[in-house]
């Protein structure tokens, strides 16, 4: 039977799993996370109580029925489902695995990746102090383990996820002190729109929660620094719409710029990428289905950031279009019908790129001291003078700049710094180009790929 | 006299340096960035323990310009000479190993012989099972990303002419010397220097000097970085392909080897790692470092590097074309000879002639043997 | 809620929810610590601790960022065996955990 190795068990991983499931194919699952549901519908461990309705809020529903639908697969025993493991490279149909303790390889005839998406963040001076988080970061605590990061928390940056944090923190009872967006409520209108024309009711829901936030929240703030002392943030440094300066006193600082598709074995798969001014990032090149390459389609955040309920749809989308090149049946009404919803969603989604954009002239200001590679150490100023020998391309600039070489390979630092050689240069951030992928996606323990070898 | 280097790695970005410096007219030219082919992949080992001893005069020259090299070059190519260490596991290895050291003292190499118990005193947890092991203090390493960007940097200081991302369509040879006619323009000079890398065998073969040449990509990977407690560049004495490793100052452990290279086609030339082969390399790397168990590997890169089929290079006057010289195809060990050849082709092309022996590495051998064989 | 460590460190975490499991041990720099089963091995550092680990290139200390192991921030060192990812790793009764590397690695001094 021909083998589908599905990567990521997430609403778009999940969708796609239980489509080849209904044809007859019998796909393989493998999942970072210890249960299947992905980030925004993450399952805390198995000994935790707290109903769906308290950790979805009004998403419960579909994160029940998601998380209903991957364990009837396994009761039924339609999957393989290999979670705690990441895929980490990929050689000619084989995809090498590690978990904690163990490497393994996994075989495959196609590959559908649902890889997600993590916090877009921009630099802020100070960001690198213990005590300066991701809003991903923020819920993850909060939904997973219970705990919020600190005991005064400010939250910025921009993005529905800002909103929606802040409102599921206060809920729990955290202390928020400030909710801060670096967009201006009139970009934030202009996108609004949109986003209501396609979707009513979500953008309905999310002016709700933030009406909650009251006057903690402001709109078309500027970050300037974050004050840090031994024991990490002390205070946000910010000013207003109106220029004016602030002070907010905290222990604890949670940002984001909404989302940025995780893309680095979609890389290695060999998918061709285009710089999106939509999102302001690097995204796979598909067909409408999620068509990559042969063999290989994308579904989910990973693709395009549509957001859970896009997720599900793509899923079940490049899952169709997986079955219809492996010549079995699928039902053409059911795919033209969820292509058409994908595209109110594209809509939507379009809407929400646009109404919280990506801080561009903040990052333009980073003062030169500033961190910007966290992994590294590496500062706005010297990424500066490394342009000089480097020239405007983000790979070079990574060879003898080092941004983008620590553990966690550019993910968080590579958009800013495209942001920054883009300035010195005077090129757009396209011609800068995109960090090359290179294994491992996650870094390896030795002790787990030697495991492997091992076993041989 | 006017020379244009093709090919813009350590070999070529060191020639330009050191031409320049003689006052030559220079321009140097790359298909793609400079350093960005064999050199930026390289493993960074200055080492002459294990050498082919053809090479051991040259890479005295290369050791004695490495330790000049933040003079020369206005900045740190972080040459640090931490020394070698080779560990030894078999008395086969050993052996061959006091064989080498015998036969390379001549030229200028010192190896101490160390037992376990002084492998151990001097380097806690670096190959606990190593029945001896050779250390030599004055080699060590530098930073292969940094070199031949530096090296062209300051050649240009120097008044050369950089060229990348300007691939060659065509070399012609004319009374003058050659025209070389570029994505970015045409370039004429009466000498011309082929530094070409594993792509230099298209270039010999064009006038006449056949290479037996192929491509291979190393696997090379580095650690997150750790504390920094481990000086030396550790190797092995081994007669199958020994794992080697470094850690630099930052504190990453870099490593290769232990594992076949990679087939690369030259076009286009981008190298690709294969995972299947990291656990198999690791294993062998455990061996020399038992705690890099600990620890996980954070990225994994390759390069296209040239091997000959007699694995010595190809460095001097061309044997069919006057005013041609060339000097590729380093085998996967020309990153220590890097400066060396460089100050060395600088040398034979102002002045006609060098000290240094390069009979071994003639580029006409091939045509030689075939011409005998006939 | 607030816990002072033997240093008079405060812990960074606060738990809001879901304490009523079972506790569970652990060390931390030699210094027995308590958790709930349940716990990462970040949320059970950062209840009694303000960092989980030093920064490699600068002088602060780190607690981990994204907690999805996207950004690796939160790597620790255990006394002995591999380093473990803190935020993806569940604790378990007795880990020995350092917010520092051993002094022993890569060996032992003579």
């Amino acid at each position: 039977m021909t083998r589908v190795l599905i990567v990521g068990a997430g609403p778009a991983g999940i969708r796609a799993a239980a489509e080849l499931a209904g044809a007859g194919l019998r796909p393989v699952v493998v999942d970072e996370g210890a249960r299947a549901g992905g980030q925004i519908y993450r399952r805390p461990p198995e000994m935790f109580s707290r109903p769906a309705k308290v950790l979805y809020g009004s998403e419960a529903g579909k994160a029940g029925a998601l998380h209903g639908l991957f364990d009837a697969l396994l009761a039924e025993d339609r999957v393989d489902y290999l979670p705690n493991r990441t895929v980490v490279g990929l050689s000619d149909g084989v995809a090498h695995l590690v978990g904690p303790e163990i490497g393994e390889r996994c075989t495959f005839d196609r590959l559908i990746l649902a890889t997600g998406a993590m916090d877009r963040v921009a630099p802020v001076p100070g960001w690198q102090a213990a005590g300066v988080y991701t809003l991903g970061a923020a819920q993850i605590a909060l939904k997973a383990q219970g705990v919020a990061l600190g005991r005064r928390i400010v939250l910025a940056g921009s993005g529905p996820l800002l909103t929606l944090v802040a409102a599921q923190l206060l809920k729990a009872g955290a202390d928020v002190a400030a909710v801060l967006d670096t967009a201006p409520l009139a970009t934030q209108m202009r996108g609004g729109l949109k986003m209501a024309l396609a979707r009513p009711g979500v953008t309905a829901r999310g002016l709700m929660l933030r009406a909650r936030l009251g006057r903690r929240f402001r709109a078309g703030v500027s970050l300037e620094r974050i004050e840090t002392g031994p024991s990490g943030p002390k205070a946000l440094h910010w000013y207003d719409a109106a220029g004016r300066s602030h002070t907010t006193t905290c222990d604890t600082v949670a940002l984001g710029w909404h989302l940025r598709a995780e893309t680095a074995l979609a890389d290695l798969a060999g998918s061709a990428f285009d710089w999106s001014e939509t999102w302001a990032q690097w995204l796979p090149r598909t067909d409408v289905e999620g068509r990559a390459a042969d063999g290989l389609y994308l579904a989910g955040d990973g693709l395009r950031i549509l957001g859970a309920d896009g997720a599900e749809l793509a899923g079940r989308v490049a899952a169709r279009a997986c079955l219809a090149d492996l010549g079995l049946s699928t039902d053409p009404a059911a795919q033209s019908r969820d292509l058409k919803r994908l595209r109110k969603m594209r809509r939507f989604a379009e809407g929400v790129a646009s109404a919280f954009p990506w801080p561009a002239q903040m990052v333009r200001d980073l003062p030169d001291e500033t961190v910007l590679c966290r992994c590294e150490g590496v500062t706005a100023g010297e990424l500066r003078d490394t342009v000089p020998l480097s020239g405007p391309d983000a790979n070079r600039v990574k060879s003898l700049g080092r941004v983008g070489m620590g553990r966690c390979q550019g993910r968080y630092c590579q958009l800013a710094a495209a942001e920054l050689i883009s300035e010195t240069t005077r090129l757009s951030s396209a011609e800068v180009g995109r960090l090359r992928a290179q294994p491992p996606v996650r870094p390896a323990p030795v002790a787990a790929l030697v495991s492997d070898h091992d076993e041989d | 006299m006017a020379v244009i280097v093709l090919g813009g790695g350590l070999m070529g970005a060191a020639s330009a340096f050191f031409l320049a410096q003689r006052g030559v007219q220079v321009t140097l030219v790359d298909r793609r960035r400079i350093g960005a082919g064999a050199t930026v992949a390289s493993f960074g080992n200055i080492r002459r323990s294990g050498r082919h001893l053809s090479q051991l005069a040259l890479a005295r020259r290369s050791l004695d310009l490495w330790n000049q090299a933040e003079t020369l070059l206005g900045r740190d190519v972080e040459f640090r000479a931490s020394g070698h260490l080779r560990l030894i596991f078999d008395a086969e290895s050993l052996a061959d190993m006091r064989k080498f050291a015998e036969a390379a003292r001549p030229f200028g190499l010192d190896l101490d012989e160390l037992g376990p118990g002084e492998i151990h005193r001097r380097f806690p947890g670096l190959g606990p099972s190593a029945i001896a092991a050779s250390f030599s203090p004055e080699d060590g390493s530098a930073n292969p990303r940094l070199v031949a960007p530096a090296f062209a940097a300051a050649a240009a200081a120097k008044g050369a002419m950089i060229v990348d991302s300007a691939p060659v369509s065509q070399i012609r040879r004319n009374t003058h010397g050659f025209t070389v006619e570029t994505a970015r323009g045409n370039f004429e000079a009466e000498i011309l220097l082929n530094c070409a890398g594993g792509w230099g065998t298209t270039i010999a073969a064009q006038f006449g000097e056949p290479v037996p040449l192929n491509t291979f990509g190393p696997q090379m990977g580095v650690t997150e970085p750790l504390p920094h407690r481990i000086l030396p560049v550790v190797g092995v004495w081994s007669r199958d392909h020994g794992a080697y490793f470094r850690q630099v100052e930052r504190g990453n452990i870099v490593f290769g080897g232990a594992v076949e290279r990679v087939p690369v086609d030259p076009d286009p030339g981008f190298a690709q790692v294969d995972p299947a082969r990291l656990p198999v390399q690791l294993g062998a790397l455990s061996r020399l470092l038992p705690a890099i168990r600990d620890v996980s590997v954070i990225r994994q890169w390759s390069g296209c590097e040239g091997y000959v089929e007699d694995s010595l290079p190809v460095v001097g006057a061309s044997s069919t074309t006057p005013g041609l010289f060339h000097a590729f195809g380093f085998c996967g060990h020309g990153f220590q000879l890097g400066p060396g050849v460089g100050a060395t082709m600088a040398e034979l092309i102002a002045t006609g002639r060098t000290e240094i022996e390069l009979e071994p590495f003639s580029p006409g051998r091939f045509a030689q043997k075939n011409t005998t064989s006939q | 809620m607030s816990r002072v460590n033997a240093a008079g460190e405060k812990g960074r975490l606060i738990r809001l929810a879901e304490s009523d499991r079972a506790p569970l041990p652990f060390y931390l720099d030699g210094v027995e610590r308590q958790a709930m089963q349940g716990d990462t091995v970040l949320t059970a550092v950062l209840l009694s601790a303000g960092g989980l680990r030093s920064a490699e290139f600068g002088l602060e200390k780190r607690a981990g960022f994204c907690l999805m192991g996207a950004c690796q921030d939160c790597w620790m060192w255990q006394e002995d065996g591999p380093r473990i990812r803190a935020c993806s790793t569940p604790l378990k009764a007795g880990m020995r955990l350092l917010t520092d590397p051993p002094k022993t690695w890569p060996g032992e001094l003579p």
